[in-house]
């Protein structure tokens, strides 16, 4: 048997809002068939992972706050992987964020005003840019590779991180744990209600309209797209695609950074050794999900958020590893790159005899 | 064993997980394909081998295991980006994503067992010669096979009429294809064999270099690995240069904070990274060298028009 693609005279409409779906349904089928395979009840299983975590008030927050980085970080990812720019880096952008965002609670724990917090963001986003930049300028600079270059940063920034919470930002008091003080006053994010929910869920869906507004009503979206799809029309139309590069990193750097900050000064509150899940990672599959657009970044945010919030679930209910959240993850990727190719393509399967 | 021959030796076993693994991704990319997915793939090699080892008792088995699992997860990244055409950088990333995922929850059961060691491979009187013997002649096989793999895949590339076929249709797939050549099942053959050696490098890291699971014990290497091809400007001279010049560093690191030098341990952690950086802005300041030899097709999709 042989398997034929057919280009389609035009891309699917239908198949660009079935292909999320159809990987959905194959990961939660492939899913099943992993947990049963590891002596599970699937169906069980499936139902503590997926919809345990939207049936009380307690799980639903705690999605709400994984979603927010997922989010911020994904939108910037979407816009920079439609320009055909490599950004694999955002985890390594998200710890340098929250580093230098830190160093306002750290040092300047009396400055106690609105002001402090907006300085933090700032900080934080000028940190996530500023990693970015290196990746971004290796490229325009010297051709080097950015998908290398953004990725080794994460490692040199979590090695960063640890040592600074091992050494000289350790908390003096803090019986010698390998954490930061703890932030307080208007050096933590606003929480709502008696959850966890806080601001940067907030800030996440603003910026997200923002930037769905600017990829479909502005010009600098239309550049951003036509260097991605068709670098030498763009090149004949007068965009820059050195500037597409620089505004692309700069942008999801800013958004990592962001989202760093936001997380040490939210849910955790302090700097400590590890400060994200692989968000950073995540957000990567966030965006592909959400079909490159902002506004799907955020229900794949918020999918990416529940299988988060479902391993853990799993691990507590059925002890099964939590490292299941990232199988999940990875198989969902998967799926939906196989199925985005039914978008442009049909497939065909010939027959040994029907083979032309 | 003198001190020289024991830093000699912690670098050679330090590098070859590298070389292995690139030099398989190194025959995948002449062919015109980018495999992001060599960690993930290592990951699973790590695991499987080290599992396999565990339940047979024989390490040699876990390493043909760990071969076997490489080539199984490469042919999912091959019938992707070359069956259904989909975009190499995001496929390879899901491989890696969902390799170091999944060997994760398989090792889960196998954190903290006492490992079982691949025998080193003491050539007889050889070994015992002064100074060389120990070095050349008393290493553990999978050093011995990646040597053996990179003249393989040097000569076969530039000698053979297969590596000129795999040049070919990493040059210019259409052309290749225009020929007669097979150009998917080229790729699909070249990526199995990127498989199989990342496999195999994941296999030396849980049977030889430190005998035990650990998650995430790749810690970065598949993309080390990645770099080198760049480094190498793909010829694999050069790339096992470069694969013993990062093993070096690697070890400069650890010994560096064995012998108490005043530098925190991460600023020491954090050398092969950002060597890896300098090593890809030095060659890449030389225009000429790394144009020449890039594969004109490296990272395209083909499909062939009938």
């Amino acid at each position: 048997m042989q398997l034929i693609l057919e280009k389609r005279a035009q891309a699917s409409a239908i198949m660009n809002v079935a292909s999320p779906v159809l990987a959905i349904l194959l990961t939660v089928i492939l899913g099943g068939i992993i947990f049963a395979a590891m002596g599970q009840p699937p169906l069980k299983a499936l139902y503590i992972y997926f919809i345990d975590p939207l049936t009380n008030m307690w799980s639903i927050e705690e999605v709400l706050v994984k979603a927010a980085p997922l989010i911020l970080i994904g939108i910037g990812l979407a816009v920079t992987f439609r320009a055909n720019v490599w950004n694999i880096g955002a985890e390594g952008q998200l710890t340098a964020g929250a580093l230098l965002g830190a160093m306002i609670p750290i040092f300047f724990a009396e400055w106690q005003s609105p002001l402090a917090l907006l300085a933090m963001f700032a900080l934080g986003m000028i940190g996530g840019a500023a990693l970015a930049a290196i990746p971004a300028l290796l490229k325009i600079r010297f051709g080097v590779n950015e998908i290398l270059t953004s990725l080794m940063l994460v490692y040199i920034a979590q090695l960063l991180l640890d040592w600074l919470v091992r050494g000289p930002w350790k908390d003096p008091h803090g019986y010698n744990f390998p954490k930061s003080v703890a932030f307080d006053g208007w050096h933590l994010v606003p929480m709502f209600g008696d959850g966890r929910v806080h601001l940067g869920l907030f800030i996440a869906l603003a910026l997200a309209v923002v930037l769905f507004w600017m990829m479909n009503r502005t010009i600098k979206g239309f550049e951003i797209k036509v260097i991605g799809r068709a670098p030498r029309a763009g090149a004949f139309a007068g965009f820059s695609k050195t500037g597409t590069v620089w505004f692309c990193f700069l942008l999801s750097g800013a958004l990592a950074g962001l989202a760093g900050i936001i997380e040490v000064a939210g849910p955790i509150g302090q700097l400590q050794p590890r400060i994200s899940p692989s968000y950073g990672f995540t957000a990567i599959i966030v965006a592909f999900l959400g079909r490159l657009n902002p506004i799907g970044v955020i229900f794949a945010g918020l999918l990416l958020a529940i299988s988060y919030i479902g391993g853990e679930g799993v691990q507590i209910e059925l002890g099964v590893s939590d490292k299941t959240a990232q199988v999940f993850q990875g198989m969902l990727l998967f799926f939906i790159l196989m199925c985005d190719t039914l978008i442009h393509y049909r497939v065909r399967f010939l027959g040994a005899k029907g083979a032309v | 064993m003198t001190a020289y021959e024991t830093i000699i030796l912690t670098v050679i076993t330090a590098s070859t997980p590298l070389l292995l693994a690139a030099i398989g991704e190194l025959v995948v990319e002449r062919a015109g394909v980018l495999n992001l997915g060599i960690e993930g793939m290592m990951a699973m090699g790590a695991v499987s081998g080290f599992a396999m080892a565990q339940v047979t008792g024989s390490a040699w088995l876990g390493v043909l295991f760990a071969m076997l699992a490489g080539v199984a997860i490469s042919m999912l990244f091959a019938f992707l980006t070359q069956s259904l055409v989909t975009n190499q950088v995001a496929t390879g990333l899901s491989i890696t994503l969902l390799g170091l995922g999944l060997s994760g929850l398989i090792g889960g059961g196998f954190v903290g067992m006492p490992g079982i060691k691949l025998d080193y491979v003491a050539i007889p009187v050889l070994s015992e010669l002064p100074l060389v013997g120990k070095l050349i002649f008393g290493q553990d096989p999978l050093v011995y096979i990646s040597i053996l793999l990179t003249v393989g895949v040097a000569y076969t590339l530039k000698k053979t009429r297969i590596g000129l076929i795999i040049r070919a249709v990493g040059q210019n797939h259409h052309s290749a294809h225009a020929l007669g050549y097979p150009v998917i099942k080229v790729r699909y053959a070249c990526i199995a064999f990127g498989g199989l050696t990342s496999g195999l490098a994941g296999a030396y890291l849980s049977l030889v270099y430190t005998p035990q699971w650990i998650e995430n014990m790749t810690a970065g290497r598949g993309w080390i690995a990645l770099a080198l091809v760049v480094f190498s400007t793909w010829l694999p001279a050069r790339l096992a240069a470069g694969a013993y010049l990062f093993g070096g560093v690697w070890i400069l690191g650890l010994y560096a904070q064995g012998m108490g030098v005043g530098i925190p341990s991460q600023f020491l952690s954090s050398l092969p990274y950002l060597a890896t950086i300098i090593a890809l802005i030095v060659i890449s300041t030389n225009r000429r060298l790394s144009v020449i030899n890039t594969p004109a097709s490296l990272g395209q999709g083909f499909v062939p028009d009938r």
